[in-house]
């Protein structure tokens, strides 16, 4: 029973069943709390509310799997909004491609990162970093107001509503799971995901076996730069406006549903529908908040950085527990 | 010859470097830059005073930074701890529009930089004691400490009448510059001071190249990093302290706002490497003068403070380069293959004739 639950510890999955569980146990308070709890559409609503943050969720995934990161994810999503709705305010060109242009160039800042990253061997926060200053700054240069997206056709995609059973769901939604299903797809059954948790388990081993570290390095940040761009149509499709302030802290939130999730930070672990269940967490945490109706929304940031911070000293009295678990059983195989 | 060659690789030459182009920019540009006047008082007074006065704070920030980045590290929540720190002593001294302090002056102080160390504790234990990368330590801190600001505060601005209070950024009569230059100069000192009298920078040094070897050669590595995120908390409540008694109020969401790029800008650009180890003080502050020179030539020249990094974002990156091993191998692989092609140019052109 003991070397159960000990293997238990040490499983890949651990870090998501304690998520799931934790996922179900704040719902069924919920339940017990308040009767909204049972309505399906506010289950719903934790998908729609949060459909740009998954998103950028399946991003920032990628850069920690090879133990890197991204903070730059909240300012391009900014820089995304405040790009398509200056496009469709001040020039004529249709909405499909205003949004094939700010995905490309999501795309595009991401890859510059990422080689800078790769071709340099710079460290991933110091160039994110400015990455998110610069994209922030850039967004204010572009317009220091709010922009309103008046274009019929994108606000009819905003409209857009896809019943599903006795509720509905938007376009970001749709968006977001098919984002979900691809990456989850890329990173368990193709050659690109083995890649990556190779390069993350060991850079230099994955070096050693001849595996492209620099294009595989590059590719993650352009990853990571064209969900935040698409995370950022998806924030637009809810928000309808282009504001310098949109996305602030995203990049912790996504950092902090990754790693909740059950993402090592160390790279090499982690995968997509953690990332899912981390985001949907903090929404039912959200959720609570506006429920109760007097606690500050300032309590979201505080209770998320506490809920990061426990997990991430779980992750590293795991990661203890399974050095001391290989070292045994290699000593069990030599005697 | 030699003494310029020694001069040009040293650490100090970007820094002063930088600063001389700001400074001589400034001086062409703006009209009566570098005038210095003397008030009835004996208060000394003109833009280069204005700088340096605005520069303590950072000054402050970068001599923590250096620490942590020495030691491999990074502490990006000082930006969040400055708010704190300012939200703490704003709201113990109160906004009593009488001007009454509610709480002792002296006391709200200590506290506010009280609870500036206690949030780099809190830094050092995440990474010193649980081995947490520092980046997302801090950026714990980071979030929730705007947070925990908000919440002191109650979402307000808290502006303080206090007279007294104002004297911590301001001048105090009699002297010729205002507080919170000492203050910097007081905290340079103290830290130049440990570091040429004990073995502690030593001791962090050797953290930031090789822990494991650190630690076989008896240096207790977690105490290190534990001291150093504790002292850079330390200097982030000093700045919360200088920053609220600059507007004499606590702006939870601005106080301290991308104080932490501009503090890790200011050492990098005084020639520590980002990958820690050898780490330069003096580099440090000069490089802070520099940063809040080119912030103030900014604000000069019109661009307004949301749109300001976008400027950094590219100075950081341009640093970044010209420290980088490999960019500068790079470099030098290109120029001798530049010079090859043209020594065998050369020879052609030799045979030819």
């Amino acid at each position: 029973m003991k070397k159960k639950i000990s293997e238990l510890i040490a499983s890949k999955y651990f870090s998501f069943f304690v998520t799931v569980i934790l996922f179900a146990i704040l719902y069924g308070v919920g339940i017990g709390m308040y009767k909204g709890f049972m309505k399906p559409q506010v289950f719903l609503n934790l998908f729609i509310d949060n459909a740009a943050l998954i998103i950028v969720t399946i991003g920032i995934t990628f850069t920690l799997l090879i133990g890197g990161i991204d903070l730059s994810v909240g300012a391009v999503l900014a820089l995304t909004c405040m790009v398509l709705a200056w496009l469709l305010a001040n020039t004529g060109i249709s909405v499909f491609a205003a949004i094939a242009l700010v995905l490309l160039m999501g795309t595009a800042f991401g890859a510059i990162q990422g080689y800078l990253i790769a071709k340099f061997d710079l460290q991933p926060f110091i160039i994110t970093l400015a990455g998110m200053l610069f994209c922030r700054g850039m967004t204010a240069v572009i317009s220091r107001e709010t922009i309103n997206i008046t274009n019929p056709t994108f606000v009819a995609m905003a409209d857009f509503r896809l019943s599903v059973g006795a509720g509905f769901v938007s376009m970001g939604v749709i968006i977001a799971i098919i984002a979900l299903i691809v990456a989850a797809v890329v990173l368990g059954f193709t050659r690109f995901g083995r890649n990556i948790y190779a390069l993350g388990g060991s850079e230099s081993s994955a070096s050693l076996m001849g595996l492209p570290v620099f294009k595989t390095k590059v590719s993650v940040y352009t990853i990571s730069g064209f969900c935040s761009a698409l995370g950022g149509i998806a924030y637009a499709l809810m928000m309808l406006t282009g504001y310098n302030l949109h996305g602030m802290g995203m990049e912790m939130d996504a950092i902090a549903s990754s790693v909740i999730g059950g993402t090592l930070l160390t790279g090499g672990v982690g995968f997509i529908p953690g990332a899912l269940f981390g985001v949907l967490i903090q929404g039912v945490i959200l959720t609570f908040i506006s429920f109760q109706g007097t606690l500050s929304a300032w309590w979201t940031k505080i209770v998320v950085g506490a809920l990061l911070c426990v997990f991430i000293i779980m992750q590293a009295f795991i990661t203890e527990h399974k050095s001391k678990l290989t070292a045994k059983s290699s000593l069990e195989e030599n005697s | 010859m030699d003494k310029l060659k020694s001069f040009t690789s040293s650490s100090l030459f970007l820094p002063i470097v930088a600063l001389a182009v700001l400074l001589i920019f400034n001086g062409i540009f703006v009209e009566g830059f570098f005038d210095i006047q003397i008030t009835e008082d004996g208060r000394l007074f003109g833009r280069v005073i204005d700088i340096l006065t605005r520069s303590s704070s950072l000054v402050i920030l970068s001599l923590g930074m250096t620490l942590v980045i020495a030691t491999s590290g990074i502490d990006i929540s000082v930006g969040a701890v400055v708010a704190i720190s300012a939200a703490v002593v704003c709201t113990l001294i109160g906004g009593r529009g009488d001007g009454a302090a509610e709480t002792p002056m002296a006391l709200a102080m200590l506290a506010s930089v009280g609870i500036g160390i206690l949030c780099g504790i809190w830094n050092g234990i995440l990474v010193a004691k649980f081995k947490i990368q520092a980046v997302v330590a801090t950026l714990i801190l980071m979030t929730a400490g705007r947070g925990i600001a908000q919440l002191l505060t109650e979402g307000q601005i808290v502006t303080v009448y206090y007279k007294p209070f104002a004297s911590i950024a301001g001048v105090i009569p009699g002297m010729p510059l205002p507080t919170n230059v000492f203050i910097a100069l007081a905290m340079v000192l103290l830290v130049v001071f440990v570091m040429k009298k004990t073995s502690i920078g030593l001791f962090i040094q050797s953290v930031g190249i090789n822990p494991t070897a650190a630690k076989y050669v008896g240096i207790n590595v977690t105490l290190v990093l534990f001291l150093v995120y504790a002292f850079s908390g330390f200097c982030a409540g000093v700045t919360g302290l200088i920053e609220s008694s600059l507007i004499k109020a606590a702006d939870a969401n601005n106080a301290g706002l991308n104080m932490e790029m501009d503090a890790i800008l200011a050492v990098a650009l005084g020639g520590t490497l980002l990958s820690g180890g050898k780490f330069y003080l003096g580099g440090s502050v000069i490089g802070a003068v520099t940063i809040q020179t080119l912030t103030t030539t900014l604000y000069a020249l019109g661009v307004s403070a949301d749109q300001l990094p976008v400027v950094k974002a590219i100075a950081v990156i341009a640093i970044c380069l010209i420290q980088s091993k490999k960019a500068r191998d790079l470099f030098d692989k290109w120029k001798s293959g530049r010079s090859a092609k043209a020594v065998t140019a050369d020879a052609k052109a030799v045979n030819k004739a």
